[in-house]
């Protein structure tokens, strides 16, 4: 290494490269298998309602390594990261709305809650979205220009530590009550549903859920490369300064604020996308994305994996969503507290969170 | 990347930066005149006047209070003027330009009390503050050249932290993150060093090598130095500087100032 001429630290090293390959075979290629194989009553078969509930806790780690980004490496905790998953979501969910076509309950050109609340021709915010790539196009450009104009504001102002995040969950707040407005012309609270078509496959068809699954697969482990090609950068290093101490990074000559605004953007956009591969497979859009909780949930994911490890975050969505789905049906009334508990806890006996926890053991295994 | 590597790593400014680098043909460096600075009606520096040339070592002592720190955050951006003028070389206006601006047109600054980024590994922390191109894009494609790893490596011996290059900063001890500082100053290269209290915490061998490499320093760069050790300053032999409440008390070499009746009345306070 020291004869090179120039070097960069890699991704992934080789041990994770082999984890990373393992990883993206199960989950690409075993797991749509032995769902299409085994016979329906064989052990090893992956149910039918496991596809997407595996594609929708695939899109929750995305949002995790989004989160992870910037609260784990540049220190920026963002408690409103559900309006950017929401927004994407949106996005895609519009898409889907156009693309019913006149076999909505009315019969009509328009999407049914507009027919319900006597439009008579579509907002103009609603022109494009009959075209994919329109719609994909809005499901990066809308989260990223709000995360641009808000953080443009907010680090301008040097705003940050806890005044931040309270900005932030205040900002999901607000874009909660308007998208609960009928008048906003996003459905209300019902939001988008009853989809039927994207780009022409049936949703109900088991193959385009397969589809569905292995695209956010897929995306999930580009985000994953994208996020360890910039947290293995140059770049990435000035984050984790930027999170030590901000002046300093300043009186070296970097420009905090670029910096920030570009990985907050970044983050944003991730989001969106993970929002966009989770409205066609849950099947529905509506504000409750948008909740402060929902937002605050998505912190805890990462605390609970282990802040600045991004393996960890994914691992952390999991866990906390593998739990949400249990209690929910075991207990629903008991969630809330369990997930206060599982955060106070982290926080109390593991600060690194699971996984950092475990990375951090191994790291002192091998001095 | 098309950039040839070696002039990659060679390039150690912008061009950008290259055109706001300070004009010193009249001599002087620093142009601090008739600068306030006021917290709440108490002023921090009241109508200062002080000017350091280039290539010159300046020590800047004062009592407690006496608006050394505040002086040094004006000069870097960190806190405004409420009046008087500040000039980097002849043509650089410091109160027009924002910290990371003055800091790539070559102010460097080591803080009272040790900065780094903790994190970070020593060798991280060094990459870091090396001059080389410092924008987003530049960062997210950044290669460390030889050239570049060869001076963090010979900073590293020079503040004698080669053993720990891989170490946490955050694990040093108090004098070893002094050091590392000061080699974070040395990679970035400025032209003004500006050094807030080198020697606290420092062992008596660790004050002779600053001393050494201080004096070493000057010439080259312009350092000044801030400090309340009476014994390095002297061990320094440079031109020194008295503040008292935000204003020039006296200054000349340490003989003079020693000699002086109203230094004598603010530190003996009598």
């Amino acid at each position: 290494m020291a004869s090179d001429p120039v070097e960069r630290r890699p991704i992934l090293s080789p041990v994770g490269w082999l984890l990373f390959a393992a990883f993206a075979v199960f989950s690409v290629v075993l797991l749509p298998v032995l769902h299409l194989l085994p016979g329906a009553d064989s052990a090893l078969r992956v149910p039918d309602f496991a596809i997407p509930l595996l594609g929708k806790f695939l899109c929750y780690a995305m949002v995790a390594l989004a989160v992870d980004l910037i609260w784990g490496y540049a220190g920026i905790l963002s408690l409103g990261h559900g309006t950017f998953f929401a927004l994407g979501g949106y996005a895609m969910g519009m898409y889907l709305m156009r693309s019913i076509g006149t076999e909505g309950v009315y019969r009509s050109e328009l999407p049914d809650f507009m027919v319900f609340l006597d439009w008579k021709e579509l907002p103009w915010f609603w022109y494009g979205f009959d075209q994919f790539w329109f719609a994909a196009l809005m499901v990066f450009a809308v989260p990223g220009l709000l995360a641009f104009v808000f953080g443009w504001f907010a680090f301008r102002s040097r705003i940050r530590g806890v005044y931040f995040s309270i900005i932030t969950q205040a900002m999901t707040y607000a874009f909660m009550l308007l998208f609960f407005r009928n008048n906003t012309g996003f459905g209300g609270n019902n939001g988008l549903t009853d989809f039927k078509r994207l780009l022409g496959f049936s949703l109900q068809d088991p193959a385009t859920r397969i589809g569905l699954y292995v695209a956010s697969a897929l995306a999930f482990l580009g985000v994953f490369l994208v996020c360890r090609g910039i947290v293995t950068s140059k770049l990435g290093r000035v984050l984790e300064a930027v999170r030590d101490g901000e002046d300093k990074v300043r009186f070296s000559g970097y420009d905090t604020f670029h910096f920030k605004l570009f990985v907050w953007t970044l983050s944003a956009v991730l989001c969106g996308l993970a929002g966009a591969l989770y409205v066609p497979q849950v099947g529905i859009i509506n504000p409750s994305e948008m909740q402060p909780a929902n937002s605050i949930e998505m912190a805890v994911w990462v605390a609970v994996g282990g802040r600045g490890t991004l393996v960890g975050a994914a691992a952390g969505a999991w866990i906390v969503s593998a739990a949400k789905s249990w209690f929910t049906v075991a207990a629903p009334d008991l969630w809330l507290y369990v997930l206060g508990a599982l955060f106070v806890g982290v926080t109390l006996f593991l600060p690194q969170g699971v996984v950092g926890s475990l990375l951090a053991l191994r790291r002192g295994a091998s001095r | 990347m098309s950039t040839p590597r070696s002039s990659a790593a060679d390039r150690s400014l912008a061009p950008s930066d290259i055109a706001s680098s300070p004009d010193t043909r009249h001599g002087e460096i620093l142009y601090i005149e008739n600068v306030t600075v006021s917290f709440d009606g108490f002023k921090a520096l009241d109508d200062l006047t002080l000017y350091i040339e280039d290539g010159e070592l300046r020590c800047i002592i004062g009592p407690n209070g006496a608006g050394k720190t505040t002086l040094m955050d004006v000069i870097t951006g960190k806190t405004r003027p409420d009046a008087g003028t500040l000039f980097f070389g002849s043509n650089l206006d410091l109160s027009q330009m924002s910290e990371h601006e003055i800091a790539r047109a070559g102010i460097g600054r080591k803080f009272q009390t040790p900065t780094l980024f903790e994190g970070l590994s020593v060798f991280e922390n060094l990459e870091l503050a090396l001059d080389a191109p410092k924008t987003v894009f530049s960062t997210l494609f950044a290669r460390l050249g030889a050239a570049q790893r060869e001076r963090i490596e010979q900073a590293l011996e020079t503040v004698g932290l080669a053993d720990t290059a891989e170490r946490r900063a955050g694990e040093l001890a108090h004098g070893q993150k002094q050091w590392l500082e000061i080699g974070m100053l040395l990679v970035q290269n400025p032209r003004l060093l500006l050094i807030d209290e080198p020697v606290a915490g420092m062992t008596h061998a660790e004050v002779d090598r600053t001393t050494r490499l201080l004096s070493d320093l000057a010439g080259s760069h312009t350092v000044v130095v801030v400090e309340h050790d009476m014994e390095f300053v002297r061990s320094l032999e440079s031109r020194v500087s008295v503040l008292h409440q935000g204003q020039l008390l006296a200054e000349g070499d340490m003989q003079t100032i020693q000699n002086d009746e109203r230094v004598i009345e603010v530190y003996l306070g009598g």
